[in-house]
């Protein structure tokens, strides 16, 4: 099986790095989330319900909505946090990329461990832009309001697609397909990772781990 | 709960689920557009346990008016071939004048899709397009206009089941599609098409003169004059706060103070700015009615007594405008044909409750300089009619004054003319109008001495009378003297948030309503009260000397 590979690129100011990745990866996430799964007698389940939030941006204008968990939202503001400080301590011109991909585990015999098989990739590559003055700022501000609106209609637009989507697992295959850590939402099983670009165009990548907790590593 | 069913035919059992979910699916469907477009945030929680009631797996809130609306709109049918079912964003203003902003359409076309499970596939799909929309909604211009929405305008919503009908979006309109759903009786699919050409005119009684910036007009061509009226004959259900229902035109100026007094707390970051740096009662203030940098509308709460706010002003919008003056006029409509005016006592009891356009208040004007026809113009726009007590003339050309640096006629600006006192003050952002289609400085008048300004200002009212130039831009709002909002909270956002002071007691309308009459009739009164304590008043004087 192939993995749909989607790509997205912005240009921000510093500060807008995280509101901007933030806004792009709790879109997806909307998509690929359902409610918490309840299973009853054989092969039937129920879905619980997903609440949704407006989120505001403060350094972009800009509003964006995501699936109302807090953990959730925790889990993304520390990797974009993480991704951030990695674009700023790298003395690189800026550019780096994120990437946000659903997998789905295939187990193994012992003493081989699980396997991990993409099956969506996003990628969000970031220019990061130095202004000289408010004036720039205040422009730049509505550009990337604009872009990210853009980008909002990019995510739609291929989550309208209906391709292939894991299908729906029977109890004891959920946790294959689904993170089931989170209390109130269940995401398709993800991963985020980023790299940073340096200015010799070499990448130094950092991956990190999936942020919620998981039960085999790979 | 949704069972894992196995079905692959159409059964009867499934028909009935499909055209359930098809009708709750449009259903949420204009919940999801309407509440996007209440002005406020929406939060709804997520709950792990399933309470059965909430359809396509989300938690929608459902507004029973909206949910009556829709179903009276679909009147039970279901979107089909030539059916669609429409949900229309519109804007109106304070003025009474409207437009069109987006439509949405939930459409049905034949293409089948035998194979799909309804039960299962068919659901989670709806309920993924059910998740597109909510995110499109907010990517739509109209969402930032509807989040600023409660002083000078609201946005009202309107379902039709029928026939999409776009001719009401201005020339080269945009559409994005939401998504799609195939089903086994047709395919469903979302879309939005929506205005990007912001400028509009109400032609009023004014002549049309071509735009300046080649803004297309295009809008209420043929409105009458004073024209409010709805443009369809749906009903109108503002979309703003919780269903209040705006009642027929003739009242639309009491409704709006009312209204948009108590709508939601205002996130309108950019108000109509009126006010101008010397806070004169309001009264007063208002009478400058001038194109502000957020939003032209005016709003004028109190004018000296005068109502007709029918004379709705041409609005232009423009974004990230500089300009050192948070009020500018940019109201060329206002300009033109304007009845003379009258000699009348100051009192506006009478224009109080007249909506159309009524004598306009001679005793402001006697003191008036010779650009009383822009300030007749006016005061008689003024929106809520409250009558102001009379001005002492000094006070009146003083605030005569700052209208002066608003008098700069329109077909005086350009694009290049940015003429504006205090230029080094202004932001230097000139380079966003390139980039913005509706962008139309409003210019201010070049005048050094503000008083100078205003006795002189013949020059501008007197040749802005012939300004009918419609066009109005919508711009940002840019305090004057102040630099960029950095700051939380800085000049823009003070002006913003003070600029409608409450009506000072001593102006309300009821003081106001007095007439001569009853002054003078008052005063035999005061006069025996007065003689009774003369003895008072003899000692007093004598420790004085």
């Amino acid at each position: 099986m192939n993995c749909r590979a989607e790509v997205l690129e912005v240009s921000v100011e510093g500060r807008q790095v995280e509101e901007a990745m933030l806004a792009v990866l709790h879109t997806v996430l909307l998509h690929r989330s359902t409610g918490k799964f309840h299973y009853k007698k054989e092969g039937t389940y129920s879905i619980g319900t997903v609440g949704t939030q407006d989120v505001d941006c403060d350094f972009i204008d800009f509003a964006y909505v995501r699936v109302s968990s807090e953990e959730l939202d925790r889990a993304l503001r520390k990797a974009v946090g993480e991704f951030k400080d990695a674009l700023r301590s790298s003395g690189s011109d800026g550019m780096g990329q994120i990437s946000l991909e659903f997998y789905q585990k295939k187990k193994s015999r012992w003493p081989f461990s699980d396997e991990c098989i993409p099956w969506e990739l996003w990628t969000i590559k970031v220019n990061v832009v130095n202004l000289a003055n408010e004036q720039e700022r205040q422009i730049c501000r509505e550009k990337v309001g604009e872009k990210l609106c853009e980008k909002i209609i990019n995510i739609v637009e291929v989550m309208n697609r209906h391709e292939y989507l894991p299908k729906m697992p029977t109890q004891s295959e959920v946790d294959n397909v689904f993170d089931t850590s989170l209390k109130d939402v269940q995401p398709y099983l993800y991963k985020i990772s980023y790299q940073i670009t340096d200015s010799l165009g070499t990448s130094v990548t950092t991956t990190m781990r999936r942020l919620i907790k998981d039960t085999l590593a790979l | 709960m949704l069972p894992y069913a196995m079905d692959t035919d159409l059964s009867s059992q499934d028909r009935k689920d499909l055209d359930k979910f098809i009708k709750f699916f449009a259903l949420k469907t204009v919940q999801v557009i309407v509440q996007a477009r209440l002005g406020e945030k929406i939060c709804t929680r997520s709950s792990s346990s399933p309470t059965g009631s909430d359809w396509f797996n989300l938690a929608i809130k459902d507004i029973p008016e909206v949910t009556h609306e829709a179903k009276k709109a679909l009147a039970g049918q279901l979107p089909a071939v030539g059916r669609s079912m429409c949900v229309e964003i519109s804007l109106k203003t304070s003025e009474g004048d409207s437009m069109e902003l987006e439509i949405w359409c939930l459409e049905m076309n034949e293409k089948c899709d035998k194979e799909i499970k309804v039960s299962y596939t068919v659901y989670n799909r709806l309920s993924l397009l059910l998740k597109s929309l909510l995110a499109i909604t907010r990517v739509t211009p109209a969402y930032r206009l509807s989040r600023k929405q409660g002083h000078e305008y609201v946005i009202l919503y309107r379902i039709y089941f029928g026939e999409v009908q776009l001719s009401g979006l201005g020339e080269g309109f945009q559409t994005v599609r939401v998504g799609t759903v195939g089903t086994p009786v047709g395919t469903i699919t979302l879309s939005c098409a929506y205005r990007i050409n912001l400028a509009f005119m109400s032609t009023r009684q004014f002549e049309r003169t071509p735009p300046i910036m080649g803004i297309i007009i295009d809008h209420f061509v043929d409105r009458p004059y004073p024209s409010s009226s709805p443009m369809h004959p749906c009903n109108y259900r503002a979309g703003e706060d919780n269903g209040a229902v705006y009642p027929s035109v003739e009242d639309s100026q009491e409704v709006c103070t009312t209204s948009f007094s108590t709508s939601p707390p205002s996130q309108c970051v950019f108000t109509v700015t009126k006010t101008h740096f010397q806070t004169p009662p309001p009264v007063v203030t208002d009478t400058l009615k001038v194109p502000v940098m957020g939003l032209a509308f005016s709003h004028q709460p109190a004018a000296l007594g005068v109502g007709s706010a029918d004379m709705g002003y041409p609005v232009l919008f423009a974004g990230g405008l500089n300009a050192a003056h948070p009020h500018q006029l940019l109201g060329p409509g206002k300009e033109g044909g304007v009845p003379p005016v009258p000699s009348q006592p100051a009192h506006g009891t009478q224009a109080d409750q007249e909506r159309m356009c009524t004598p306009l208040d001679g005793v402001h004007y006697s003191a008036a300089t010779p650009s009383s026809s822009e300030d007749t113009e006016t005061v008689s726009n003024s929106s809520e009619g409250k009558s102001g007590s009379p001005h002492d003339l000094l006070e009146t050309i003083f605030i005569r004054k700052v209208g002066a640096f608003v008098n700069k006629p329109i077909n005086q600006v350009t694009m290049a003319n940015l003429d504006i006192p205090f230029a080094m003050f202004a932001p230097k952002n000139v380079e966003l109008e390139d980039n913005d289609p509706m962008v139309n400085p409003p210019d201010s008048p070049e005048t050094e001495s503000p008083l100078q300004g205003s006795l002189h200002s013949e020059g501008s009212s007197g040749s802005s009378t012939g300004n009918t130039h419609d066009d109005f831009v919508m711009i940002d709002f840019k305090p004057a003297f102040s630099k960029d909002d950095i700051l939380p909270m800085d000049l823009g956002t003070f002006y913003r948030e003070f600029q409608n002071p409450p009506q000072l007691s001593s102006l309300s309308i009821d003081i106001g309503a007095q007439s001569m009459a009853e002054d003078l009739d008052s005063l035999p009164e005061k006069l025996a009260v007065h003689e009774k304590n003369v003895k008072e008043f003899d000692a007093f004087v004598e420790t004085l000397q």
